[in-house]
């Protein structure tokens, strides 16, 4: 058993997969217990607030120290970041309609056109064909855009509570910075919000672990159902293999996709849970590791180390136990890997479908793929809400796939080189 | 060959006739009527064995000669219990043979055993030397034995086909060579002291060197536990060096049998004629010009 | 004396194991065959004689090494050529090859015209269909085939068949030296004699000049060359024709080999078979002297240190062993006047 496990971790591309796995999975143990919040509390008040570190802007400005830093470019900064390129392309078009020479315009030079803007512009002035909404959009611009080149701080006011006037509190300079570590409330959303206002990424965290915890429930009932009923198939044989094959059979005409979504829909919308999901995929996915163990056991069945066993007066139970589970035990091993990876994507097929468990408490992979479908994340551009999850799925899979390659070079003697 | 005759050990008179054990009466060990096996149903069945009848008696050494495809391995197989027979009837010491339940069949096990052709698939690669000696000691009824008696009887038949249980115990069979696991087959022979034994073509998977010993450990064993010994083998040669009796089997039918020096000096059937003159010799010349 | 047609000088060749050991398989071995003789190689398994065989074609492949001697080839040296230059000019036209398994080797999508096809247009891209075939069809009769087998698919032909028709394709170019390891090794008796009557008819014919032989089998082997060649270890120890081979040898170890003959012939129960206790040294690490002495029932103790050179005993006769011919036949006539 030690020889196999040196053997397997010999191989590089085993080893990557497993490194790649154990990554996934230390992130889904460590993550809740250094972040405790529930990874599906409603944080945020809109849709899809975009990956980000989110610092409160009132506790900022009430910062207990500021600092003043003098640093370059912080004006031409401060600008770019207010008055966009197709906002200055747009200035220029008004700026040629109210008789300024279009030579003269040089929209990557801020100051130049701000000065030209405030000198020739007028709200009220009436540009013939434009619509009213394109003259409300530069009234937004110009709006937007004033003050932009003062110097002069923000200024702080407090209402008096009993006249109701405004008094100055403090002022914010323009050279006032505060650090963020003295700010004391700061969110990283490195994944941003979904359209709930759930974090993304604490969600995407506890969805590996679930779908991870999915798929080992799956692969496990169906490995051993299929171990199970390989075994009797091959080694009992006669009638007993012919009703199983014939159960296999029906099992491998039927598109096991069909299967699954006709039984999840039979176990209907109210008992679907993450390990009801689990189990059904596990029923349904079976047929494969059968039919494989049932040709291995076969072939191992006439081989004389099996005979010498029957010879030596061994039981049934002890011929499989000693001389037919061993030998097909890496195999096992390879297929269970490869069930656990096929669980997790049928569960991620089942919830797009809209079938998947129904889960107020944990999210899983499939899920998230739905939420993010049903809000259109990937029509708006939201792409934090799905492609980290795409991500995820293509990795766990990966990784047991790259496993699976490994071992198969180790254990299967016509690949080994 | 117009050279001389090079050598040639002298060559006692061919013996027509019976074998030397005539004299004597000759219990019948195992004996078949119109064994039968059909694999397979339909259009896909085919006759492996079809209908033979045999007599083996004790203590004989007996060849079931056959070509491959010819049935022998499964003859074997179903002398031993290991596959059903579809028709006919085996005895074993006069009595029918009874093997229904898995208790009986582990009785008839501790009369018949057997040597398989390719010692390296002949062990289970997981369990150690020890385990393999240990199960014919407990078949033997021994299970309940003090350790230090378990390990003299293990040592004991070791050391009857000149391996050392000492260098052996806690290895894995696959660690030895090729002879020296046939050996070891032959030590658990030892141990069990079957009636019959079955060796199917115990020397085709190992060196001409080896094979010498593995038959003369078998021979020494059939002397000292005194039991039938059954080869199966395609080397006609090796049958008629080691046998009394020998069976020709051709597509599942024994075509001819009798005394080893009777059918392979002076065959009757075309089949075995044919089987004789294909055989490279060395003594005669080898005519190439009846193919 | 004829022609020689294959020349070996010194030729040693190695394997590389995983973890990086040298196995030298074939350890200065020298040979020489002649137009119209077959050379048996004979050997317990491992005793380096496939490798031999591989070597012998200049064909190297990783995990082989060729590191040193001269393959001459008709007085053409071929040592130190590339693969693949081997394959486009040698294979086919001056050495053939058919491995243990050949007949498994077939693609079974292809009828067996396209492997001759394959086989010239590797040397002569420029040759039409039309004429292989028509080649084809003459070397088929020549050599006993049905013409029929030319349009079959490899599946269609028995075990026996399908050797023959592999023997045939790889001869097609009429090569000088057929090399042949084991060709009917896996066949029942009667194909092993169709076979065996083929390759003589080969010679016959003229489509080979010389012919390698090996088998562990050593009845057939007898029957099959004209000189033997005992090879032990990687090493050549013994070297005669090949009735002396079987009924004289001189090495002990030949002795052992020929004396674990069985044969289904009159007389031949009652020799007692010879054992030679033990096992074959491990390669990686060769014993110093005699390799064969831990084997050996007559080593001295010079034995274990003496670097055993391969003596000349008479015309096409070597032997590697320190005791004089004499010393062993003494030896040998003491063994059966106690046997008997």
């Amino acid at each position: 058993m030690r020889h196999t496990f040196r053997q397997a971790f010999s191989s590089g591309k085993f080893v990557t997969g497993f490194v790649i796995l154990m990554g996934l999975l230390l992130l889904v143990i460590l993550y809740p217990l250094i972040f405790r919040a529930p990874p599906l509390q409603i944080i945020a008040q809109g849709t899809f607030f975009p990956p980000g570190i989110y610092v409160s802007a009132y506790d900022s400005i009430n910062a207990p120290t500021t600092y003043t830093l003098n640093l370059d470019g912080a004006a031409a900064k401060r600008v770019a970041a207010k008055l966009k390129d197709e906002d200055r392309v747009a200035m220029k078009e008004w700026l040629v309609v109210a008789g300024v020479p279009e030579d003269q315009i040089d929209i990557s030079d801020a100051q130049k056109l701000l000065t030209l803007w405030a000198e020739n512009y007028d709200p009220a002035k009436q540009v013939k064909g434009m619509t009213l909404a394109r003259q409300r959009y530069f009234q937004r611009v110009n709006n937007a855009i004033q003050g932009l080149l003062s110097t002069e701080g923000a200024i702080i006011a407090v209402r008096q509570p009993e006249s109701g006037a405004l008094q100055e509190a403090g002022a914010v300079k323009q050279t006032d910075y505060v650090n963020i570590s003295e700010v004391p409330n700061v969110r990283i959303l490195p994944l941003g919000t979904d359209n709930f206002g759930r974090d993304v990424f604490a969600q995407l965290v506890r969805a590996i672990g679930v779908s991870l915890l999915i798929g080992i429930v799956a692969g496990l009932i169906a490995t051993g159902i299929g171990l199970v009923l390989g075994l009797l198939a091959g080694y009992v044989g006669g009638a007993v293999d012919d009703v199983i094959n014939f159960i296999t059979n029906i099992f491998l005409v039927i598109p096991s996709l069909v299967l699954l979504i006709l039984i999840s829909f039979s176990v209907g919308q109210e008992s679907r849970g993450a390990f009801t999901v689990a189990v059904v995929i596990g029923v349904t996915s079976w047929v494969w590791t059968t039919r494989a163990v049932r040709a291995q056991v076969i072939s191992l069945r006439n081989r004389d180390h099996v005979n010498l066993s029957k010879l030596s007066g061994h039981s049934l139970f002890r011929i499989i136990r000693g001389d037919i589970l061993p030998y097909i035990m890496s195999y096992v091993f390879m297929a269970l890997i490869l069930q656990i990876s096929a669980a997790i994507l049928a569960e991620a097929n089942l919830s797009i479908l809209g079938l998947g468990p129904r889960t107020t408490d944990v999210p899983t992979l499939g899920l998230m793929m739905q939420w993010a479908m049903i809000y259109q994340a990937h029509i708006l551009g939201k792409w934090w809400a799905y492609f980290p999850v795409l991500i995820s799925i293509t990795l766990i899979t990966f990784s047991m796939n790259l496993m699976i390659t490994g071992l198969d070079q180790v254990f299967n003697p016509q690949l080994r080189n | 060959m117009s050279m001389n005759e090079p050598l040639r050990p002298s060559a006692p008179p061919p013996q027509v006739g019976p074998p030397p054990q005539v004299g004597r009466e000759k219990q019948t060990c195992l004996s078949g009527t119109g064994v039968t096996k059909l694999f397979g149903f339909g259009r896909t069945k085919t006759l492996a064995v079809d209908h033979v009848d045999f007599n083996f008696h004790e203590g004989e050494v007996i060849s079931i000669v056959g070509e491959s495809g010819s049935g022998k391995t499964t003859l074997a197989k179903m002398l031993l219990g290991l596959i059903s027979v579809t028709e006919g009837d085996i005895y074993f010491q006069g009595q029918k043979r009874d093997i229904s339940s898995s208790r009986k069949k582990q009785e008839y096990w501790k009369n018949i055993q057997a040597i398989f052709q390719d010692p390296f698939s002949s062990y289970n690669i997981f369990s150690k030397i020890d385990d393999v000696l240990l199960d014919c000691i407990r078949m033997r009824g021994g299970q309940r034995l003090p350790k230090e008696e378990k390990v003299k009887l293990m040592t004991e038949a070791c050391s009857f086909v000149n391996l050392k249980f000492a260098e052996l115990t806690n290895k894995y069979p696959f660690e030895l060579s090729g002879g020296q696991m046939q050996r070891l087959m032959i030590a658990r022979i030892f141990l069990l002291k079957p009636k019959i034994l079955i060796a199917d073509e115990p020397t085709s998977m190992i060196d001409a060197c080896s094979r010498a010993t593995i038959l003369d450990y078998l021979m020494k064993l059939r002397d000292e536990v005194g039991m039938t010994l059954i080869f199966i083998t395609h080397d006609i040669g090796l049958a008629y060096y080691v046998s009394d009796t020998v069976f020709i089997m051709e597509k599942g039918k024994f075509v001819e049998s009798g005394s080893a020096d009777a059918v392979i000096l002076t065959p009757q059937q075309p089949y075995t004629k044919r089987l004789l003159n294909d055989v490279p010799k060395i003594y005669e010349e080898w005519d190439l010009s009846t193919v | 004396m004829g022609k020689v047609m294959l020349e070996v000088n010194d030729l040693t060749t190695k394997y590389i194991t995983r973890y990086n050991e040298d196995v030298y398989a074939v350890d200065h071995v020298s040979l020489q065959v002649e137009e119209g003789k077959t050379l048996g190689i004979a050997g317990e398994s491992g005793c380096g004689k496939s490798t031999l065989a591989l070597s012998l074609m200049g064909y190297y492949f990783p995990p082989l090494y060729y590191t040193g001697g001269e393959i001459i080839i008709d007085g053409r040296s071929i040592s130190g050529m590339k693969p693949d230059d081997v394959r486009r000019t040698i294979l086919g036209t001056e050495i053939a090859y058919i491995p243990q398994a050949a007949m498994n080797a077939l693609n079974p999508t292809r009828r067996v015209i396209n492997f001759i096809e394959d086989v010239i247009l590797a040397h002569d891209p420029t040759e039409n269909k039309k004429f292989i075939y028509e080649l084809a069809r003459a070397s088929f009769e020549t050599l006993g085939l049905p013409p029929e087998v030319l349009q079959k698919y490899p599946v269609e032909l028995s075990g026996g068949m399908k050797q023959r028709t592999v023997i045939a394709v790889s001869v097609i170019l009429r090569p000088k030296v057929l090399i042949a390891d084991e060709p009917s090794s896996a066949l029942d008796v009667t194909s092993q004699k169709m076979v065996i009557k083929m390759l003589k008819n080969l010679m016959e014919t003229g489509f080979i000049k010389s012919m390698i032989f090996i088998t562990h089998e050593l009845p057939l082997l007898y029957n099959v060359t004209d000189d033997i060649m005992v090879m032990y270890a990687g090493q050549i120890v013994e070297r005669a024709s090949a009735r002396e081979a079987v009924f004289d040898p001189l090495h002990p170890y030949s002795k052992g080999l020929m004396g674990s003959i069985i044969v289904p012939e009159s007389g031949l129960r009652d020799v007692k078979l010879t054992a030679i206790p033990g096992a074959p040294p491990n390669l990686k690490n060769p014993p110093a002297g005699c390799r064969f002495a831990e084997r050996c029932k007559y080593v001295r103790a010079e034995c274990r240190y003496t670097n055993v050179a391969l003596y000349d005993a008479g015309p096409g006769r070597a032997y590697r062993c320190i005791l004089s011919e004499k010393v062993l036949r003494d030896c040998y006539e003491h063994e059966r006047a106690i046997a008997a």
